[in-house]
């Protein structure tokens, strides 16, 4: 435990140098003068990250350092550190292997060995069992494991919107090849458009945001690009850690430049010339694509004072977590960004007032923004041909456990759930997770759902972040049910009380369920704690900590009498 | 200032403001209520500025430090008003209705271009801008200081250079701007108000004012000098003369926090009598001849307390003072008994009614309406009136009455000159847990005090020297020298050294330090000390 107090550690020169090229290197004092920028705190995170990748932990000296550097009280960096489930404040071997125990590998039998760190899920679900080794030092780097998956299913496929790109092959290294495969037309017919002409057809097209709570993206725009207050911020949510998911990392990975383009007609529309990409660590080659991305573009014009020659800025920053589910909150993202605990803000005021930096934010997640290429390009009123009257275009969804072809399927809203499964080549199905460790456990009866935003909701489900993990005949649900609740209670930030004990409440009568020691009171208890965090959690965490729980229990009545 | 003894603003404007400039003054440590207040400010966005010689601890949270040379102020000041005036900043509306001897101060800091100031304050003229542009930028500003501009020799006339500035630029008078001397206790700012002044009686008023003096002479039956009487350094002197025979000291330690102390004990101890009334033994009561074992002021005696913000609150009484003291009041209404003097037996009250009815800006100030409000910001005219929060909003009346002068000050070296054979320049100051010369705060064992007194120097001195940290060393000046532990600060430069004076009882800091004073205030230039250091 570092004596936080009075931090008198020096770093390691490596840590010093480390840490200097996240936050400059410091300028040697003439006893004169000492200019301080208090505004530098959004660099703690990526400074500790630098420290943790150099030495494999973050040591007392480097705490100290970052501290001194970035004037952060060090009890406040503490804070933070210990908030990040991939920040170790005590040392540990360079070298590290994380192995995802959640709910698609352990269906696939992960195992943990010696010496390795279990870890929630890592966004690999097709690869099942998967895990990320984390090597600290000179050169570090992070490595997937297995390093490739199954190719996409829908490879070869034509008339994808979403992954049309990945499925003809293009390379996500090049913005030529980008380009040549139709990239940047959207761009410029937006420029043509002007920004109240793309605000239009994005209204036009209804589209709906995909990180799960479906708000109209237009809306969110237009509010933004309303606000008198400047500068106005674009923030892109890549922070997918919902259990099953890996739609936004087969997105970035597969297609980066799509997703530099998507923002800068977003940015273009609501006014915004800086724009961050918080993409979550356990996803390095999103990272690298990224960071080639943007400076092809950069280096192109593309990105930059003066983009495409049309007269308005924009540039986009990468900003990397460090392992926290609750930093998909997209009020907690801003609060990590901004470089204190991703602990979620109160709403009201809402971000397209008050958001990072305390400045009108638009914040859409990764595949919200992909469908904007295709609006743009085609009018929103076309675009709003594809799929339902309320739920319009296509849908990403994340098919892993018990299927013969998992992976990433792009399908028209209104697709039934069954079609998606039979395409998936699932085995034949005792339950099926749809939306997630916060979404819903599904009956084999109804898996006719049409995939749609108000046929989930109608059936008291939720699409989630496009979630379907398939548990066949012999699949053991308590165990997924238990794996559930851990995962909450994990990754609870601790911020607000219903959340915080809650979720530790409601693993331990699902323990005393499941290990046959009742006390009787546990099925009220739920029930109670379900509704308490649900109306009084302040984001979405809190509210969703019971739904999957309480769904297996009265869908499927698991660990219920 | 003008004409007013106190700050102009309120600690609530400080928290509101846009810029604070704190000029020689350490306030994290010296003063840490008012910078809770500059804090607030500083986390709703304001800016810090912090001229100071040594990157102190408030410096540390400044978004600009400028470290200044040991008693360059007045240069620096100048440098900045002329920048002001140079770039066009002058807030032109206010200089030509509220004050008066704005081309005799144009002309003065003339010379004062930014490289001239460089030059001599060791501040590089790029921050003397960036200082003169932010100030007179600024919508709205606090200027604040403390010791760092009064204990020198030319004390009075380094405030008017920091006050001309802010004439120079409409700070002052309006909410959230303003001039603003910390205090260094609770109730500095009140025994100055009580008339605890050789020149004023109560409420600042001219004991050489006939009027003034006829109503107190009227109230108090008894005659009062129409001559102002003498500050503490003229008690010295006229004790070398032989003049002053007789000292009554209250709640004051002088042999240990005289500049050139040596030389102050050896005239206490030729005193025909000293009397000392204290709640300790102080080191200056072990030299007396009667000591007056005192109540302590904040839980044993009832009355009022004065804060920088001129806000007058109630002090109450909880606890008897234990064995033979007494409340200040009884002791000197007993004394006065001894001396066929008849002042009664009065209640802290009674004596709180009388004041208000002589000191006007007192007057509205009952015990019933202070406990009302909470506490009032004189001036307060009578029971209706809530008190002001800011003073001087007169100067942006469309008519201004009296007008505020500035003032063109000259630059007045340190008297204590730095030469080879005393090449460093000490200052002193205080640090965060200790209080003065620790009557107060030294008496009880903490973490805090296992350092003691040691010398402060930049790393790169002690290499010069031959001084390890953590070392000893003997510190000479021209008046003695004490031997003092060393410790390394970082947060000085080559040629700068530091030391507190909260342990005289391990280093004896004042033996060093010179009696050269104000001949207006009368305080002695303890931040500039010409010394030389030998390793031990």
């Amino acid at each position: 435990m570092p004596d936080l107090r009075l931090l008198s550690a020096e770093p390691s020169d490596a840590e010093r140098a480390a840490i200097d090229v996240v936050v400059g290197e410091a300028e040697p004092g003439d006893g004169r003068v000492v200019r301080s920028d208090r505004t530098r705190r959004h660099l703690l995170l990526p400074a500790l990250r630098a420290a943790q990748r150099r030495a494999g932990w973050v040591s007392e000296g480097a705490l100290g350092y970052a501290c001194r550097r970035l004037e952060v009280p060090p009890a406040e960096a503490y804070g933070v550190a210990t908030f990040y489930a991939l920040i170790a404040l005590e040392e540990r071997p360079p070298e590290v292997l994380h192995v995802c125990t959640d709910l698609a590998c352990r269906l696939a039998g992960a195992e943990v060995p010696e010496g390795a760190q279990p870890c929630a899920c890592l966004g690999l679900c097709e690869r099942a069992p998967a895990s990320l080794r984390t090597i600290a030092g000179e050169e570090p780097r992070e490595e997937q494991i297995p390093a490739f998956g199954p190719a996409l299913p829908q490879y070869g496929e034509e008339g994808l919107r979403l992954l049309k790109r990945i499925a003809a092959g293009v390379d996500p290294d090049s913005l030529d090849a980008y380009r040549a495969a139709g990239g940047y037309a959207s761009l410029r017919r937006a420029l043509e458009l002007g920004p109240a002409g793309v605000l239009r057809e994005v209204a036009d097209s209804k589209l709906l945001g995909r990180g799960g709570a479906a708000f109209p993206t237009g809306s969110k725009w237009e509010a933004v690009s309303r606000q008198p207050v400047t500068p106005h911020y674009l923030v892109c949510n890549a922070d997918e850690s919902e259990p099953g998911t890996f739609k936004d990392r087969v997105l970035m990975e597969g297609d980066p430049f799509a997703l530099v383009e998507a923002m800068t007609i977003a940015a273009y529309a609501t006014g915004c010339e800086h724009g961050f990409v918080y993409v979550r660590a356990e996803y390095p080659l999103a990272h690298e694509r990224l960071e080639n991305a943007f400076a092809q573009a950069r280096a192109r014009g593309l990105l930059g004072d003066d983009v495409m020659g049309a007269g308005f800025a924009f540039d986009l920053e990468l900003r990397i977590g460090a392992g926290a589910y609750v930093c998909g909150e997209e009020t907690a993202l801003f609060q990590s960004i901004e470089g204190f605990r991703g602990e979620p803000r109160n709403k009201p005021p809402f971000p397209v007032e008050v958001g990072l930096f305390g400045k009108p934010t638009v914040v859409n997640n990764v595949e919200t923004l992909f469908n904007v290429l295709d609006v743009v390009a085609e009018t929103g009123a076309e675009y709003a041909q594809t799929g339902t009257e309320a739920s319009t275009g296509t849908r990403l969804f994340c098919l892993s456990g018990h299927v013969e072809r998992p992976g990433l399927y792009e399908v028209p809203f209104g697709t039934r759930l069954s079609d998606l499964l039979e395409r998936a080549g699932a085995r034949p199905a005792k339950a099926v997770l749809l939306g997630g460790a916060a979404g819903t456990f599904l009956r084999p009866d109804q898996l006719d759902l049409p995939l749609t935003f108000e046929d989930a909701r109608a059936a008291g489900a939720t699409l989630g972040s496009g979630v379907v993990i398939v548990y066949d005949e012999n699949a053991d649900l308590v165990d997924a049910v238990l794996r559930i609740a851990e995962f909450f209670r994990d990754e609870s930030c601790g911020q607000c009380v219903p959340c915080r004990v809650g979720t530790v409440r409601q693993e331990e009568a699902l323990h005393r369920l499941a290990s046959g020691k009742r006390n009787g009171n546990e099925l009220a208890v739920l029930a109670d704690l379900s509704q308490v965090m649900r109306d009084a959690s302040i984001c979405g965490l809190g509210q969703t900590a019971a739904s999957a729980v309480q769904s297996a229990m009265m869908n499927l009545g698991v660990l219920s009498p | 200032m003008f004409g007013a003894g106190g700050g102009t603003s309120s600690y609530e404007e400080t928290r509101n403001t846009d810029l604070i400039v704190l000029w020689g003054s350490n306030a994290r440590d010296a003063h840490p209520i008012y910078f809770h207040h500059v804090l607030k400010a500083v986390n709703r966005g304001a800016k810090l500025i912090v001229v100071d010689p040594r990157r102190t601890a408030s410096a540390q949270w400044a978004d600009l430090w400028l470290g200044i040379d040991v008693g360059t102020d007045i240069p620096l000041a100048n440098a900045v008003g002329r920048e002001i005036i140079a770039a066009g900043l002058v807030n032109e509306e206010f200089v030509a209705r509220a004050t008066t001897g704005y081309e005799e101060y144009r002309a003065s800091v003339e010379p004062w271009t930014l490289e001239e100031g460089e030059r001599v304050t060791g501040v590089p003229a790029e921050a003397i801008r960036e200082l003169a542009h932010a100030y007179a930028c600024a919508d709205r500003a606090q200027l604040c200081w403390t010791l760092g501009i009064t204990e020198h020799h030319n004390a009075v006339d380094n405030v008017f250079a920091l006050i001309d500035l802010s004439l120079l630029t409409g700070h002052v008078g309006r909410y959230g701007s303003g001039l603003s001397p910390l205090r260094g206790q609770n109730n500095v700012q009140g025994g100055g108000d009580m008339g605890a002044l050789p020149n004023k009686l109560p409420g600042f008023q001219d004991v050489t004012d006939d009027a003034a003096r006829a109503r107190f002479e009227a109230t108090w039956g008894a005659a009062i000098p129409a001559e102002p009487g003498m500050h503490l350094s003229d008690m010295f002197h006229a004790m070398e003369a032989g003049t002053l025979r007789t000292l009554y000291v209250i709640g004051e330690n002088p042999a240990q926090s005289e500049a050139d102390q040596k030389h102050a004990v050896a005239l206490l101890e030729g005193l025909d009598h000293l009397v000392v009334q204290d709640i300790f033994l102080t080191a200056t009561a072990q030299l007396a001849d009667v000591v007056l074992p005192a109540a302590a002021g904040w839980a044993e005696t009832e009355g009022t307390v004065t804060s920088s913000e001129r806000r007058v609150q109630r002090v109450r009484k909880a606890l008897d003072p234990p064995g033979e003291a007494r409340d200040d009041l009884w002791i000197v209404s007993e004394l006065g008994k001894r001396l066929d003097v008849d002042l009664g037996s009065p209640r802290a009250e009674d004596i709180w009614d009388e004041l208000r009815s002589l000191s006007p800006m007192h007057a509205g100030m009952s015990y019933a309406h202070l406990e009302e409000l909470g506490g009032i910001q004189w001036p307060c005219w009578d029971e209706t009136h809530p008190g002001e929060q800011f003073l001087h909003a007169r100067l942006w009346e469309p008519e201004v009455e009296i007008r505020a002068p500035f003032h063109a000050v000259m630059h007045a070296p340190p008297v204590d000159v730095l030469d080879d054979e005393f090449p460093i320049r000490l200052t002193t100051g205080r640090r965060l847990e200790s209080f003065n010369t620790g009557v107060q705060s030294g008496g009880f064992d903490s973490p805090l005090h296992r350092d003691g007194e040691a010398l402060r120097l930049a790393p790169a001195d002690g290499a010069r020297y031959g001084i390890a940290d953590g070392g000893r060393a003997r510190v000479v000046s021209r008046r003695g020298s004490v031997e003092a532990p060393v410790r390394f600060d970082e947060n000085l430069r080559p040629g700068l050294a530091f030391m507190n004076l909260h342990f005289p009882d391990l280093v004896e800091t004042n033996v060093l330090t010179i009696d050269a004073q104000d001949p207006q205030s009368g305080t002695a230039e303890f931040k500039a000390t010409a010394i030389r250091v030998e390793a031990l």
